[in-house]
């Protein structure tokens, strides 16, 4: 399997009244063609921000420093903006959470799914229209040459994000990256959306990036997943033994929150993990999971633990979990 | 005769939309003809897709808006021959978002202490005494309370929220999809608060969420909402383990649970979700429906009702 895309040392900071917030703090991963990557974690992990850094999209004040960001093989970490705006779009596409406000209401379907085709190809317009079409057909939208002259508000919630996966293909990108892709629609639209980005990938070989806060989502679709917290990496691993064998305790709480039916009894005490996510402001010492863990020891107020290798695919970074299991 | 807090009786509410530029207003069943009861210490999940009429029936319970048709009773009385304090006494809603609902200008105390003295309940030293008695109860710690709700995270706001429904110990807490908004973590700490308040305090809740999952956990009872109209309603137990109608069953397998290998579920349900302004003809589900056929495209079925249990759908028969 190719590899699509490496990140090493992968840091974004944005600088406060307060101090300097470590958005992300050192990230690594590959995704390999055909691959689906899930980044997991609560609001304010990181997430989000590292898939924007990628992307080189991150609100101007942000700083993003990378050890290692290869993309097809290229380095990106210093590439220089026009570089970076050939690649988006063409070779890399995003798709956002909310389909309502990511397509421009003032333009047409059609327009705004040629643009990016006129702009990355010597193409007619012509020959971009019928490239829409034919995507929008293959993302199973009905009467496709029709729905290039209507405006995103005559469309609902799923078809429009039907329409934003079919502008992230036109280009025929090797990468998308998926940010909470379905969380704005609802449960019977998500699994059509989640069904249909799945086939997509296969069919082209397309590696996924599925940014999402939803577990049963992550179970579904996601190969391997990266569970973040506080802008770390703390645990990574294929999504079936992380899911059969949780070993960071910020995993085993998140997997103890949901209610699963026929898992867990109605009406009994869900798990719950107390206190709240600290702000990454100033010099962090020791692991940022320890006020809220279970198995917090003294050492783990001093010395930063570092995601180590304990398998092939699989990662860790906590202090208790790595002593249990050496 | 169980004492029955709420009840619902054909409850009927269309709006008035315009169909377009010129071409004048169209009605809109947000609400369509739905009866509904609700017992003491009862959790009745209300669930559905956007756009199914869940929030209207919140707004009409509330007396936020009136009903076309059809009555409300609570505690026995008609909804009409009561005015809004007495509502309010007797019915508290939880909103979806604790960023929106809350008032950034005032403090928690404040926000908590609001329906106190909106009704002019007591004094202002029983009202510091009632706030920090609640705040405990909902798990707040006392010095958050001259904080504002920018201070505070998304649970705590939603504690907030909880917190100013329960101040005037009403009968009934209308959650209207509590936990949406929140992380999941928070998310189970916010659902054991609300479980942990009914038994402690007798709340009965009608609880709406689109989240099947947070509904069979919470709930005792579920009513299926499609365009307007119940569509099945039964016992939680029973509805989860054997679902009549196609649409419930639809609903219920495309929840994602978190069990990897599973892959997704196909729920046949098609594209689009109807608009409520131009329904389809006879059953509603139709367009949808995996069964369908002529008879369901011609005649609206009738809600078959045993015991409990409700069903609206011509192929199922008997209960």
């Amino acid at each position: 399997m190719g590899l699509i895309l490496e990140v090493e040392g992968l840091h974004v900071d944005l600088p406060l009244p307060a101090g300097r917030l470590q958005a992300v703090r050192n990230v690594g991963f590959e995704v390999s063609q055909g691959e689906t990557l899930s980044l997991v974690g609560e609001s304010g992990c990181g997430k989000s921000l590292t898939a924007l850094a990628l992307m080189d999209l991150l609100p101007p004040r942000a700083i993003r420093r990378a050890g290692k960001l290869v993309f097809e093989g290229r380095e990106l970490s210093g590439a220089a903006e026009d570089a970076m705006a050939q690649l988006r779009g063409d070779r890399m596409a995003m798709i956002f959470q909310e389909p309502m406000t990511s397509l421009n209401p003032c333009y047409t379907i059609g327009n705004q799914l040629v643009e990016a085709y006129l702009q990355h190809r010597r193409a007619s317009e012509r020959e971009a229209r019928e490239r829409a079409v034919f995507l929008l057909e293959t993302v199973g939208i009905t009467a496709a040459g029709s729905r290039l002259k209507q405006f995103p508000h005559q469309l609902s919630g799923g078809l429009r994000q039907r329409i934003m996966i079919a502008m992230g293909l036109m280009c025929g990108p090797s990468l998308i990256i998926a940010d909470e892709p379905t969380t704005a629609l609802d449960v019977t639209i998500q699994a059509q959306i989640l069904a249909l980005l799945a086939d997509l990938q296969r069919e082209f070989r397309m590696g996924l990036i599925l940014i999402t806060h939803d577990l049963g989502v992550v179970a579904r679709v996601a190969h391997r997943l990266c569970v973040m917290y506080c802008g770390q990496v703390v645990e990574t691993g294929t999504t079936k033994e992380v899911f059969a064998r949780p070993l960071h305790p910020y995993t085993q709480g998140l997997l103890r929150c949901i209610p699963v039916p026929g898992r867990v009894e109605p009406g009994s005490e869900l798990g719950s993990i107390p206190g709240l996510v600290p702000t990454p402001i100033g010099v962090l010492k020791g692991c940022t999971f320890r006020n809220r863990c279970p198995k917090g020891r003294p050492e783990c107020a001093v010395e930063n633990p570092h995601l180590r290798e304990i398998g092939p695919n699989r990662a860790l970074r906590c202090l208790d979990a790595l002593a249990a299991a050496a | 005769m169980p004492d029955l807090v709420l009840e619902l009786i054909n409850l009927t509410k269309t709006y008035q939309v315009s169909a377009g530029a010129f071409r004048g207003k169209r009605d809109l069943r947000a609400v369509n003809g739905i009866t509904l009861t609700l017992e003491k210490g009862e959790v009745l999940g209300l669930v559905g897709e956007s756009g199914c009429g869940k929030t209207t029936v919140a707004k009409l319970v509330l007396s936020l808006e009136t009903p076309t048709s059809g009555h409300i009773r609570l505690q026995g009385r008609p909804l009409t021959d009561c005015d809004s304090k007495e509502i309010a006494r007797q019915v508290q809603p939880v909103f979806q978002d604790p960023y929106a609902s809350l008032n950034p200008r005032k403090s928690v105390g404040s926000i908590i202490s609001l329906p106190l003295r909106a009704l002019k309940v007591g004094n202002k030293a029983s009202w510091n005494k009632k706030v920090s008695e609640i705040m405990e109860v909902v798990g707040l710690a006392p010095h958050l309370r001259h904080n504002y709700p920018n201070q505070l995270s998304g649970g705590q706001r939603q504690r907030v929220a909880v917190a100013r429904a329960l101040i005037m110990r009403p009968q009934l807490v209308l959650c209207d999809e509590p936990t949406s908004a929140l992380d999941v973590s928070v998310q189970a700490q916010i659902l054991n608060l609300l479980m942990r308040l009914r038994r402690e305090l007798g709340l009965t809740y009608l609880f709406i969420s689109h989240n099947l999952a947070v509904v069979e956990h919470l709930a005792t009872r579920v009513a299926v909402m499609y365009l307007g109209r119940i569509v099945e309603e039964a016992p939680t137990r029973e509805l989860f383990l054997n679902p009549r109608h196609p649409y419930t069953q639809a609903l219920l397998g495309s929840v994602l649970t978190p069990e990897p290998g599973l892959g997704l579920p196909d729920t046949r349900l098609g594209i689009a979700y109807p608009n409520p302004i131009d329904p389809p003809s006879g059953c509603t589900f139709h367009p949808r429906c995996p069964k369908a056929d002529e008879k369901c495209k011609e005649h609206a079925p009738v809600p078959r009702r045993k015991g409990g249990r409700l069903v609206e759908c011509h192929f199922v028969e008997e209960l």
